[in-house]
This record gives C-alpha cells, sequence and structure tokens, in this order.
C-alpha cells in the first residue's frame, strides 16, 4: 500500500474563469488526521468534493491509495476517468455531510443498508447485523424505524456517519458536519468521531470551524487561505505559534466570532 | 322518456369513457415519464427528440390529433379503430404535459441527495431509481392529479370520432328527447364522479409514496 492515502499533484481546479486552485499540492499520510481550516470560499469544502468524485478536477493528479482518481490508464495513455473507473475508487471514500444529506424516504435502517446491500452486495441479514452495529456506536439503535424527519439535527448527522462507515471506507471525509447544528447538539456528534480518530482505523480529513475540536483530535491541522495551504502543522504549533499572519488574523477573528459558520 | 332510462343509456356511454380513460392513462404515464427522462438524458438526441414531441403535442389542438390519427393517417395506409385512435391521441397529449411535471419534480429533488447516493457508490441507474425518484413522486402527484382529470375530460373529444362514450349519448338523447336539462344535468355529475373517484385515488397514492416525508427541513 502507498505510503499515502491521498496526494493532490499539481492540481488546477476553476469555476468558469475564476482559478480556486493552481498547483495545489498537498499529501495525507495513512491513517493521518488532518483538519482543514480557513475562511469562507478558501477551497476547504472543494477539496473533498474533489475527493469523492462530486467535482472534476481541471488538471494535475490527485492519488488515492497511490492510483489516480481522476484519471484512468489505457493502452499506455491516462485518459479522463470513466463511471466504471469512478466506481471503483469511490470505495475507499466516505462522506459525511454538512446538511446531512439522509434519504428522507427511507427509514433510519434503510438509509444504512442499502449501499452495503445493493452496491457492495452484502446479504439484507448481514447488512442489518452491521447497521444496527452502527446504530449502536454512535448511540441510536432506539432510532432504527424512525424516519429521518422525526430525528434532531444532531442525532441525523450521527445517522449520516452510520451510513458512510457502512460502506468500510479507509479515507473519511468530513464536510463541516456540525455546521449546521444547534450548539447543543455539537458534542454528540463530535464524540463520534473522537472515538473514530481513537480508533486509528481510517485517514480522516475534517473541514471544520470548531477549532478546538480540531486541535483535539488532528495529527496535523492545514490553514487554507484562497485555494492555498499557507500554513500547516502539528495543531499545538498552528494554534500556539502561528507563523503567518493570515493563520493569526485568522485565528483570533474565530476567538472574537466562535460560531461563524458558512 | 323516464328518467331511469336516460341514466340506463349515459351509465352505457359512461363506462365506455372509463374504459378509455383505464387504456389512455398508462399510456399517458408512459409517455410522461419515458420523455421526461429522455429531457434529463445526458444524450443530447434523447433530449430533442422528447422537446419534439412534448412541443408537438402541447402545442397543436387534442382534437386535431385525434382527426390526424383517426382520419388522416388511413390515408397512408395506417388504419386504426376509433378506440385506439382515441387512446393514442388522449394518452400521447396528456402524456406530453406529464413529462414536463416528471421533468420538474426530479429537477426539484435537492442536490445533496445525489451527492449522498454519489459517495456511497450507487450507480447512475440506483442513483434515480432507489434515490431520486422516489422523492420526486411525491412532488409529482399533484399536478398528475390535475392531468389525470384533464384526462378524463378530454375524452369528450373522442364522441367526435364515432365513439359512443357519455358525451355522445348526452347529444343523441338530447336530440332525441330534447330534455337537455336532465340529460346534460347528469353528465355533469357523471364526470363530476369520474374526477372525484380519480382525485381520491391519487391523494392515497401520495399518502403512501410521501411516508416518512415531510416538507420543509434538512434531512
Amino acid at each position: 500500500m502507498s505510503e499515502f492515502a491521498i496526494e493532490f499533484e499539481n492540481v488546477t481546479k476553476k469555476f468558469g474563469d475564476n482559478v480556486l486552485f493552481e498547483d495545489f499540492n498537498l499529501q495525507i499520510r495513512q491513517n493521518e488526521v488532518v483538519s482543514i481550516i480557513g475562511s469562507s470560499g478558501s477551497g476547504k469544502s472543494t477539496l473533498l468534493r474533489i475527493l469523492m468524485t462530486l467535482e472534476n478536477i481541471d488538471g494535475g493528479k490527485v492519488l488515492v491509495n497511490g492510483e489516480p482518481l481522476w484519471h484512468r490508464l489505457h493502452n499506455g495513455i491516462w485518459l479522463p476517468a470513466d463511471e466504471r473507473h469512478l466506481h471503483r475508487m469511490r470505495g475507499q471514500l466516505g462522506m459525511v455531510f454538512q446538511h446531512f444529506n439522509l434519504f428522507p424516504h427511507m427509514t433510519v435502517l434503510r438509509n444504512i443498508t442499502e449501499a452495503p446491500i445493493y452496491v457492495l452486495g452484502q446479504s439484507r441479514e448481514s447488512a442489518r447485523a452491521q447497521a444496527h452495529d452502527l446504530l449502536r456506536m454512535v448511540g441510536l439503535e432506539d432510532k432504527a424505524e424512525a424516519y429521518p424527519a422525526e430525528l434532531s439535527g444532531g442525532q441525523k448527522q450521527r445517522v449520516g456517519i452510520a451510513r458512510a462507515l457502512a460502506m468500510k471506507p479507509s479515507i473519511l471525509l468530513l464536510d463541516e458536519i456540525t455546521s449546521a447544528l444547534d450548539p447543543e447538539l455539537v458534542d454528540e456528534v463530535l464524540e463520534v468521531i473522537r472515538k473514530l480518530a481513537a480508533e486509528d482505523a481510517f485517514t480522516m480529513i475534517l473541514v471544520t470551524h470548531e477549532m478546538y475540536f480540531a486541535r483535539e483530535i488532528s495529527d496535523r491541522v492545514c490553514f487554507f487561505d484562497a485555494g492555498k495551504v499557507v500554513e500547516e502543522g502539528p495543531p499545538e504549533r498552528i494554534f500556539n505559534q502561528p507563523e503567518h499572519e493570515r493563520t493569526r488574523a485568522f485565528l483570533s477573528s474565530f476567538l472574537k466570532a466562535p460560531s461563524s459558520n458558512t | 322518456m323516464p328518467v331511469t332510462e336516460i341514466l340506463t343509456a349515459l351509465v352505457g356511454g359512461a363506462v365506455i369513457t372509463m374504459k378509455i380513460v383505464v387504456m389512455a392513462l398508462p399510456l399517458a404515464t408512459l409517455m410522461a415519464f419515458t420523455a421526461g427522462l429522455m429531457r434529463i438524458s445526458e444524450h443530447r438526441s434523447l433530449r430533442w427528440l422528447a422537446v419534439i414531441y412534448v412541443e408537438f403535442f402541447r402545442g397543436t389542438s387534442a382534437l386535431i390529433q385525434l382527426y390526424w390519427i383517426y382520419f388522416v393517417l388511413p390515408l397512408f395506409g395506417l388504419s386504426i379503430d376509433a378506440v385506439t385512435a382515441g387512446v393514442a391521441a388522449l394518452g400521447l397529449n396528456i402524456g406530453a404535459y406529464g413529462s414536463e411535471v416528471v421533468r420538474g419534480g426530479l429537477l426539484s429533488v435537492d442536490k445533496g441527495q445525489t451527492e449522498a447516493a454519489i459517495a456511497l457508490n450507487f450507480t447512475p441507474r440506483q442513483r434515480l431509481w432507489r434515490i431520486i425518484l422516489p422523492q420526486a413522486l411525491v412532488g409529482m402527484m399533484p399536478p398528475f392529479g390535475n392531468l389525470a382529470i384533464e384526462l378524463v375530460k378530454a375524452t369528450s373529444l373522442v364522441s367526435l370520432i364515432t365513439i359512443a362514450d357519455l358525451t355522445y349519448r348526452a347529444k343523441s338523447l338530447a336530440d332525441m328527447t330534447l330534455q337537455v336539462e336532465q340529460i346534460f344535468g347528469l353528465v355533469l355529475v357523471f364526470y363530476f364522479l369520474m374526477a372525484q373517484a380519480l382525485t381520491l385515488g391519487i391523494r392515497a397514492l401520495e399518502k403512501r409514496l410521501g411516508k416518512g416525508m415531510q416538507r420543509g427541513g434538512l434531512s
């Protein structure tokens, strides 16, 4: 297995005429927990969306476990990835969304079992057993038959985490997963992530505004600004002795307005 | 003529009207979903084919479409009996309107649903059939109900191509007996009852499809 779970090599990403990433580089080691912080529009979420194949790239290369995500080798030539290649690559990744995106027409149990059954080909029984285990892990074993509309935001997000884990990804992408929650519901979600991080079985990338949490669980923190990693390092150093003016300004603005979300 | 006899004659016509509705409704539904899905296809040619179909059947008179199918196509060697012609014209016509409902319904489902389905590695086909369509159907039901009622009422056009439906019988009875107020009064009631029956059926369907889903809020 490749030393790195994720590598961005000279990646370019544009939205129309607007260049978000240019010659962007980032490497994330296996089982590393990386938090990405920065202001809105700095490209944090786009980074995750590129990895989840929700956004294409305009140049460069993205490697997942050593293999190109957005390119496939065909007769010795690199071609843009087709749906088949993406389907194969996606199995390694899982994502939890800011706005949950649970399937409202399915019960909690079906939200978690649908993909294992129809994508991975698991039997109904084993998918259900696994779903109950996951629900127990996130503390919602009594909600299996509930519909998402009957849950609180924090409960929805814990189901979102269970749903992503049911696909057994090796890389977990967490996109501002507490930003849409009422403050009193944030902790129950972070508690689940804390447990996952402690297991050390996943590579995790968190895009977050929860600075204390990022500091607590990350191996590394990256500060993004205008599509660039301005500063990165161990959390203690980034939070205690930021070297860059930008980082300092961002962190101090956060101390003043800790609840500012996108 | 006693009202009971009029009623008997009208019931016979209503049965024919209902038959046409029952046959045209599946055709309209099939056309609506086929053209609606083609409209959001990645293939330009499929999209265009659907646009041509929809614009033709929406943009021209249903009665003239019926006349074409029944009177003009035989001139090109394609003879169709009156009921088939009626079902075809009405099904294609209502299906064209229905395809816009299907398209709108599919586009109205939150983009996050597709993204979650991609993240869980569903194939494009599974995304559509397992995730998007079941949610879109709920919102499609009220406009489908309107169209179903439109279909019931539009069946009266088939009286003009020799089919003895409710309207046809009413007209001939009225010509014969001159009891116009009773006859056309009863006909109104008949159409109304058929429309109500459809409305109730579609409401029940909407409720069943919408289980667990409530409007507003994030899922």
